[in-house]
């Protein structure tokens, strides 16, 4: 089904996005939310459940601390109120991801509730109000059988393993965010990417997104421009990438815009992103099915953390992103536009690592926000994503320094790296890409380039040295590009003195 | 004094997944309000100073050392489920949407 969609500077220039972000944490404690299953990704199905997680008759759940301590502090980070008494609660719903047929989770007592996360788009800063971060548990993983696609749609039947089950998930919603106008789809990517960043310096999660550790839903809806109307909204579910948050984003409010301004309405709903289109399909309406009759779970005994424990907690918070951005922009030497390039990027860590490896700042931050970030979008994934590691750029940009490249052989030498050849060095010697150094070797070339540019030649002998960037281009060419610049220019100048 | 509606208990039927006709719907309704009626009744003795509670007994912070215990074996996992495959439970049909 093909949607009618409005080119998205149109949509906007008409209407006010309103959105809504729902991010799903998966913390990295050692056990389960409720029983002390080991929570290891990637385990052969159905080998880490118990009775309490499969939900079987007679067994009992107990809260894990060390998660308790995670919710908190992830509330603290951000900013948030922490409830000084709260309790899980029963979701109750038959979808077969959950053995137990509810899932454990808080309905209208979060742990942390009340806070804001502040974001940076184009040197702006927009403020994200969290309403709130409560506690609950992973479901199952479903394999459908039979139909076109692996689909749920048109499936035959269902495989569960239930190794996910229990594993601890914060679950962290915004307000609504409003007045972002053409930037709330890099509002919404940029809010997910600090997220990202602060749940990592609090090393609470692996906050992988690609193996969804870290899961996006993205609400969003249209009013027309002006209005301080919301409106109806729908939830685009799962978008796993910081860059498909964008394009979602985007994605809906195009299409929104096409159907109010055909007079229709938008149906509250449900949506599936699609990585490889960018484009969003029907999910499930909103119904009575959405009525989870949640009530208190009788199992567990409600949670009261200490001011005591929580003025510990918070006293052991990090230093806040903001602080530790201005501390790396300091140490690094860079400008605030360069931070801002570097930050718009996502590649801060990436730098960090880099520099830890012994690449100078700026040459970290060339290649990662200049060469990399460009090839990343090339390939349409995320910088983290590429195949090669901050230990790398060191790598080469060490052989850079000792003379070994240029940085023309330097691209070439990520080309190799980013194919699968290997280490640096692995690729520089299977590739042959080291610079010539051998003065003999370029003279030749000199004198070659000298004979056929006799005019460029005369022109320098005059002393006219800015012309040599003509002579030194054509021995470059000759030398495939393996020769450094630098020394080219000085044996020219020295033969045409 | 609460009453529950014949609308109401076809809703929390369909919620809970029971299939009732009519006639059982006619019998339930007013049973269903009667059960409400006398759970009401502790609202009376229950005097402004007692809270309401969830619990039986005044606990909180009861915790877990977050630490590995054995799990089941997939075997063992699987003993009880009526069908499974490729070391997985099977269910059938999933009608709607993930959670």
């Amino acid at each position: 089904m093909t949607e009618t969609l409005m080119p998205y500077d149109d949509a906007i220039a008409a209407f006010d996005p309103a959105m809504g972000l729902e991010v799903h944490v998966e913390l990295s404690t050692n056990t389960k939310m409720f029983c002390g299953c080991s929570v290891e990704f990637g385990a052969e199905p159905n080998t880490q459940t118990c009775p309490t997680c499969l939900g079987l008759p007679g067994s009992l759940p107990v809260i894990n601390g060390k998660a308790v301590e995670s919710a908190i502090r992830i509330g603290l980070a951000l900013n948030c109120e922490i409830a000084e008494w709260c309790r899980m609660a029963r979701k109750n719903y038959f979808y077969p991801d959950m053995p137990k047929n509810f899932q454990t989770s808080q309905y209208d007592e979060p742990i942390a509730f009340d806070g804001y996360l502040d974001v940076e788009v184009d040197g702006e800063t927009y403020r994200v109000e969290i309403e709130r971060a409560h506690m609950e548990e992973d479901t199952g993983k479903s394999l459908h059988v039979g139909g076109a696609t692996g689909r749920i749609q048109g499936a035959d039947y269902s495989l569960v393993d239930y190794n996910r089950a229990g594993i601890p998930l914060i679950e962290i919603v915004t307000r609504p965010i409003l007045g972002a106008g053409e930037k709330a789809p890099a509002v919404a990517r940029a809010y997910v990417a600090t997220l990202r960043d602060l749940l990592l310096g609090l090393d609470v999660s692996d906050v992988r997104m690609e193996q969804g550790s870290m899961r996006c839903d993205v609400n969003l809806s249209l009013a027309p421009k002006g209005s301080d109307e919301l409106g109806t909204r729908t939830e685009t579910k799962n978008v796993n990438s910081l860059r498909s948050v964008e394009r979602a984003a985007r994605f809906e409010v195009s299409r929104q815009a096409a159907l109010l301004q055909a007079g229709e309405s938008i149906l509250q709903e449900t949506r599936h992103f699609h990585e490889d289109t960018g484009s969003t399909t029907s999910g499930r309406e909103k119904s009575d099915a959405d009525d989870y009759r949640y009530f208190p779970e009788p199992d567990l005994v409600p949670v009261a953390p200490s001011r005591e424990w929580v003025a510990e907690l918070k006293a052991a918070l990090p230093v806040p992103l903001r602080e530790q951005r201005a501390q790396l922009q300091a140490d690094w030497g860079f400008t605030d536009l360069e931070m801002r390039d570097v930050v718009a990027a996502e590649a801060v860590g990436l730098i960090a690592e880099t520099v830890a490896a012994g690449a100078p700042p700026q040459a970290a931050r060339k290649w990662w926000v200049a060469e990399l970030t460009r090839r990343a979008n090339e390939d349409g994934v995320e910088l983290t994503e590429l195949p090669i590691t901050p230990a790398q750029v060191a790598a080469i940009q060490a052989l850079v320094d000792a003379g070994t490249l240029n940085d023309k052989l330097a691209r070439q030498v990520f080309d190799g790296v980013l194919a699968g050849e290997g280490e640096p060095d692995a690729v520089v010697a299977a590739r042959g890409l080291a610079v010539v150094s051998d003065d003999g070797a370029l003279g030749e070339a000199i004198d070659r380039a000298i004979e056929a540019n006799p005019d460029v030649a005369e022109k320098i002998r005059d002393g006219k040295h800015a012309a040599a960037g003509a002579l030194i281009g054509a021995v470059m060419k000759d030398m495939k590009g393996q020769a450094d610049a630098g020394r080219v220019r000085e044996l020219i100048l020295e033969k045409l003195a | 004094m609460p009453d529950i509606t014949r609308d109401e208990v076809a809703h929390l039927a369909n919620l809970a997944r029971i299939d009732l006709d009519d006639a059982e719907l006619d019998h339930l309704a007013p049973q269903l309000s009667v059960i409400l009626e006398s759970i009401a009744s502790i609202a009376d003795v229950a005097a402004a100073d007692i809270p309401p509670t969830s619990h039986a007994i005044p606990l909180t912070n009861v915790f877990r050392e977050d630490v590995v215990r054995p799990s089941l074996t997939a075997e063992q996992a699987l003993s009880g489920a009526p069908a499974s495959e490729q070391q997985r439970f099977s269910v059938p049909r999933i009608l709607g949407d993930e959670q």
